[in-house]
């Protein structure tokens, strides 16, 4: 990027960033960074930060920042590769469908309309409880369900670029479906898709952690962000903070992500009358 | 106009069943067995046949289903797993519950949402607009379990204003009953606030860079003006949209809210029902949770389609 | 300021900035005497819209005022407050937008957004203003003109909203009046009419206008005075007859000698027709139920341009649809070199895509803004004929040459270009496929005059040295003129004539082919007066 064009980074996108970075950081090396094991009890329940432990220790008088920079590995893993899988599947399929019409578009759109009739949290719930909850279940769950809405971005954004002229030309040369969808829709679907990306990830990411806070989530003896505040939440009624660091590393992900997100989106609206 | 408003409605009912085909299939069909389940360890072969022959696992599938979806249709909600209550008893007075508490909080938050996504695009790049924009996200980004903690270590054990758990029973006081959900609601409140005025407030801006707004501004109109008269009304239709989708989130997502605050309402009901693979229940609160939902969002169409002027006052008047 | 004393307007040293920093409009300084029409005429990014929203002390997306005087009514706007430029806005001066379907309030009845003016200024008291309203919807000859108000702009026609947008304009009983463009998204036939109207309705009140638009033909019947503009400076300016009859300034010059060359009779071209290429015969053809073609039969022969003229609706691009393959017949036959032509695109083998290509109105859309130049030509060139490598790109470079454009533009994306450099890279593109049939689909609409002489220029050059065969689609009556040896006119999905175009032109048969002939605004200043009274007549 031009020196110029990082200057007009706004600073909510700067610290969006960094925020970002700190938990990728976290996600590639947390327990290598860990001061202590993730099962390791080394203290009293619920003892106050010190200097050994700068966030205390939790329920079982272990090292709270040792279990989050093991959870950060857990939390955003799951997420990632459930998102992952929503977009492998959403995007072709969206696209699929934005281009080829009729029979593949009304069965495809049919379906994800039924399915995205249910919420999200309650489909789940069904699922999870036919299936128990396993890393493998929560993925593959997560990521089917969420590839609906992938799947009617992918599409909407596909249909749209489908219907401009320079995709006409294309066909009317007599271009395969390859070509097509590799060479005329993707490369101009990028900038929503990636943003859209930002936005699923956040969406996916706070529901393991909420499913995970209502004990239908990551399992023990994992230590993830939400379970964590499941765990320690009693420490609440005694005046301690302990559940919160788990909590707030939850939002400060989020809330980066969010920034990056909105910068990424803001200036595609103009709007009239700034200057009357 | 009155024949989209049909479609719609109709459209409606057939997403109602191919919603009870989709819970069905997902709680009977998926891998794994009811019955095994409810007997867990102790499950001989034999006793895991007579539960399956009991509870009718053997028939076919759709005859399965033709025979639940007509019970349900009769309020007859099965039998629960556990202690072989009948459901219907057990899941009403939670809905109920639920749906008190999401009204709470849509009374609170619908009217001061909309208000601040119109003020906010009003006064666009105003210190208001950007802090309301910033302080919206960072809403949004909280899950409701860290407001919900944060709240509660705040108003009711540091301060002791509000009670720490939502606990309700059967004919306590209104009074009482606001105490007691106002925690859960102001939680409620503060993540839909920040998505309505956040949705709102696009959906008019998207309206402002219309010509028709520039025309506005160079007939001489003040600002407020062009915003209320011109853009909040064809903003309308989104604008609505963006309210069903926050109070159908309001009850759906009020399954955390409820286990946070201990509140005994149907979200919690049905985690309960999933933990304890309750399959009845579990079916019964998905198919209430999923009506109230494609309920809600037909509303919104249906109010989305008579709100447009295109359609309320057709071409045909001017032949 | 030394504004002559009877000056309504008086604008000094203008300079307006764009927020990237771009300078729009430099050192401006115009007066606007009572009861006149200045003109103000330029190509696209002349800066004439700027200048007329200048006026009302208004930037559009942004822009700036960054200095000079602005004097309106004895008020001078760029030193005053916002309330006061908003109090001037609508009651002393009035905006009239190039669509009035875009510029109304789709959810708002057309009298309570024209009576917003007057009432919200406290012009007038409500029966006052709403007297004022029907007079004017008199004037403007707009029907039923107590209940025209009670409409929604959705519910009258393109000509109706546009004069129902002068009521608006008016309806504040301004000193001046700015017109950006009123007539040009009309019709020819509409225009006719909706220009007189606008012309008689500022005489009739005395009203002043600063009269913005890209043609000279049409400034003629309605101007007094001219200003032409170039890149937001003045180029020059005077009466309206000293600019059209003895323009000082090289630019000017071009411009009325292009729309004089626009106008001059047809020249009768002739191309020695060869053996018949398209061939339809009573072809019906429509969306869902409804037919938008019917029984349209044409035949295009090798190394000719024919070319098909009609105004919106009349079925024209939906015959270039149809030819392309985008749109099956649902009757009728469709030859093409002899053979039936497969209704559909994709039942069309690769030898016969090969074979019809087509160029757009908007290059910009046509061109993927994700591919260089050279990827866009050099594609149909691998994948009609195979070429490879070192062969290939000597071929772009071959192309580029012959459409006139630098070899280097091979590596650029269509986003760093003009829009006539793009027009060009889309004639490059389908000349890459050696096509037997070239359909041209408005490509001049969306240019600059000059820009799109250039571009007919470059289309009858290849026609020259190459033998191409043209199907022109167009609603432009001089691009006609000066391309086509022979000429369809369709109106409602019908031919109402056919015929060589000399011909056509000089002797049309058909009455609606007269009506569109006359419709063309020419430079002479009795030109409206003429068509009114020949339609009268």
């Amino acid at each position: 990027m031009a020196p110029r064009a990082l200057r007009s980074v706004p600073p909510t996108a700067w610290i969006g960033m960094a925020l970002i970075a700190l938990n990728l950081l976290m996600f590639l090396l947390g327990p290598e960074l860990a001061p202590f094991g993730q099962e390791e009890t080394v203290g009293a329940p619920f003892d106050p930060p010190s200097a050994g432990h700068l966030l205390g220790l939790d329920q079982n008088g272990r090292d709270m920042l040792s279990r989050l920079l093991y959870g950060a590995r857990m939390s955003i893993g799951v997420s990632l590769a459930a998102v992952a899988l929503s977009f492998s599947l959403g995007v072709p399929l969206g696209i699929l469908a934005a281009i080829r019409g009729r029979a593949v578009d009304t069965v495809l759109s049919r379906v994800v309309d039924t399915v995205m009739s249910v919420p999200v949290l309650i489909s789940a719930l069904v699922v999870l409880q036919a299936l128990g909850s396993s890393l493998p279940v929560l993925i593959v769950t997560i990521g089917l369900l969420d590839s609906t809405r992938v799947f009617r971005l992918s599409r909407i954004v596909a249909q749209g670029i489908n219907a401009m002229e320079y995709a006409e030309v294309a066909r009317l040369r007599g271009e395969g479906l390859g070509w097509m969808i590799g060479r005329e829709i993707l490369p101009n679907a990028m900038p929503p898709l990636v943003a859209e990306f930002g936005l699923r990830f956040c969406f996916t990411f706070l529901f393991v952690a909420g499913l995970s806070y209502l004990g239908l989530g990551v399992q023990p003896p994992f230590a993830d962000w939400g379970g964590m505040v499941r765990d320690n939440q009693q420490g609440i009624l005694y005046g301690l903070y302990a559940p919160l660091f788990p909590a707030a590393a939850i939002a400060l992900l989020t809330i980066g992500v969010n920034l990056v997100v909105d910068w990424l989106l803001a200036g595609r609206t103009t709007v009239q009358g700034e200057n009357r | 106009m009155s024949r989209l408003i049909l479609g719609r409605l109709a459209w409606g009912l057939l997403t109602l069943w191919l919603v009870s085909v989709l819970v069905f299939a997902g709680t009977e069909l998926l891998p794994g067995d009811v019955a095994a389940a409810i007997l867990g360890q102790n499950a001989t072969p034999e006793s895991l046949a007579a539960l399956r022959e009991e509870l009718g696992l053997n028939a076919p599938a759709l005859q399965r289903y033709v025979a639940w979806l007509l019970g349900f249709l009769h309020g007859d909600l099965g039998e629960s797993l556990a202690n072989r209550t009948p459901v219907a008893e057990l899941l009403w007075p939670r809905f109920g519950n639920t749906m008190a508490l999401a009204a709470y909080a849509a009374v609170v938050a619908v009217p001061l949402a909309v208000t601040l996504g119109i003020l906010s695009a009003v006064r666009r790049g105003s210190l208001f607009d950007r802090g309301a924009n910033v302080i919206a996200l960072a809403t949004v980004s909280l899950p409701e379990y860290f407001l919900g903690l944060l709240l509660i270590l705040l108003l009711s054990v540091r301060t002791g204003l509000l009670p720490s758990l939502a606990n309700t029973y059967e004919g306590m006081g209104f009074l009482a009953w606001l105490q007691a959900t106002t925690l859960p609601m102001i939680v409620l409140t503060l993540v839909t606030v920040a998505q309505i005025m956040r949705m709102t407030r696009t959906a008019v801006l998207g309206v402002m860079d219309q010509p028709f707004i520039e025309m506005a501004y160079l007939k001489g109109l003040r600002n407020g003006r062009v915003v209320l008269r011109h853009a909040v009304p064809n903003a309308a239709a989104p604008i609505v949209n963006v309210v069903a989708f926050n109070i159908a989130y309001l009850i759906t997502g009020v399954v955390l809210v409820e286990a946070v605050f201990n509140y005994n309402g149907l979200g919690r009901f049905m985690v309960d029902a999933v933990s304890k693979r309750d399959l009845p229940m579990v079916q019964g609160a998905a198919m209430v949770f999923a009506a109230v939902y494609v309920l809600l969002n037909m509303t919104a169409d249906i109010a989305a389609i008579a709100l447009n002027p295109r359609l309320r006052h057709p071409r045909a008047k001017e032949a | 300021m030394s504004a002559p004393r009877d000056s309504v307007l008086a604008i000094r040293d203008l300079r307006v900035v764009a927020p990237n920093g771009a300078v729009l409009v430099d050192g401006i300084s115009l007066d606007l005497p009572r009861g006149e029409i200045l003109g103000l005429i330029g190509e696209s990014g002349a800066g004439k819209s700027t200048i007329g929203l200048a006026a009302m002390g208004y930037g559009r997306g942004g822009c700036r005022i960054a200095g000079g005087r602005i004097e309106l009514a004895g008020t001078e706007l760029t030193a005053s407050s916002r309330p006061v430029r908003e109090a001037m806005r609508g009651a002393r001066i009035a905006y009239v937008a190039q669509s009035a379907a875009a510029a109304f309030d789709p959810a708002m009845r057309l009298d309570r957004q024209i009576l917003e003016t007057p009432l919200q200024h406290g012009l007038m008291s409500a029966a006052e203003a709403r007297d004022w309203m029907v007079e004017l919807f008199r004037a403007l000859q707009l029907p039923d003109p107590e209940g025209f108000g009670r409409r929604y702009p959705h519910q009258v026609s393109g000509g109706q909203l546009q004069r129902a947008m002068m009521a608006m304009a008016m309806s504040g009983k301004p000193d001046v009046l700015v017109l950006d463009e009123p007539t040009t998204a009309l019709d020819v036939t509409t225009q006719v009419e909706v220009l007189a109207l606008l012309r008689d309705t500022i005489r009739r009140y005395g009203t002043s206008a600063l009269y913005i638009t890209h043609d000279l033909a049409v400034v003629a019947q309605l101007a007094d005075r001219l200003m032409v503009l170039r890149h937001g400076r003045e180029v020059e300016s005077g009466t309206t007859a000293e600019v059209l009859e003895s323009p000082r300034e090289d630019y000017t010059r071009r411009l009325v000698a292009e729309r004089r060359e626009s106008l001059a009779p047809a020249a009768g071209v002739r191309h020695d027709a060869g053996e018949t290429v398209l061939d339809l015969r009573n072809v019906d053809a429509g969306y869902g139920g409804s037919l938008v073609l019917q029984d349209v039969s044409l035949s295009v022969r090798r190394g000719e341009t024919l070319a098909v003229v009609g105004e919106s609706g009349s079925g024209k691009s939906t015959l270039a649809r149809l030819v392309a393959g985008l749109l099956p017949p649902a009757r009728g036959v469709v030859d093409f070199r002899g053979r039936p032509l497969p209704g559909s695109y994709r039942d069309r083998d690769l030898a016969g895509l090969k074979s019809i290509q087509m160029i757009y109105q908007l290059p910009d859309v046509a061109l993927n803004p994700r591919q260089t130049v050279g990827e866009a030509i050099g594609r149909p060139l691998a994948f009609y004929r195979g070429l490879r490598g070192a062969a290939r790109r000597e071929e772009v470079a071959r192309l580029l040459a012959l459409i006139g454009l630098p070899g280097d533009f091979a590596d650029r994306l269509p986003g760093a270009l003009s829009g006539g450099q793009n027009q060009r890279v889309c004639i490059a593109r389908a000349l890459a496929a050696e096509p037997d049939l070239l359909i041209c689909d408005e490509v001049t609409s969306a240019l600059d005059p000059l820009i799109a002489e250039d571009i007919l220029r470059l289309l009858r050059r290849l026609q020259d040295e190459l033998g191409m065969t043209y199907l022109f689609i167009t609603h432009d009556l001089s691009v006609v003129r000066r391309l086509a040896d022979r000429t369809v006119v369709m109106q409602k999905g019908r031919i109402v004539e056919e015929g060589p175009t000399a011909t056509l032109f000089e002797t049309p048969r058909a009455a609606y082919t007269r009506t569109l002939l006359d419709s063309v605004p020419e430079l002479r200043r009795d030109w409206l007066d003429g068509v009114l009274a020949r339609r009268v007549r």
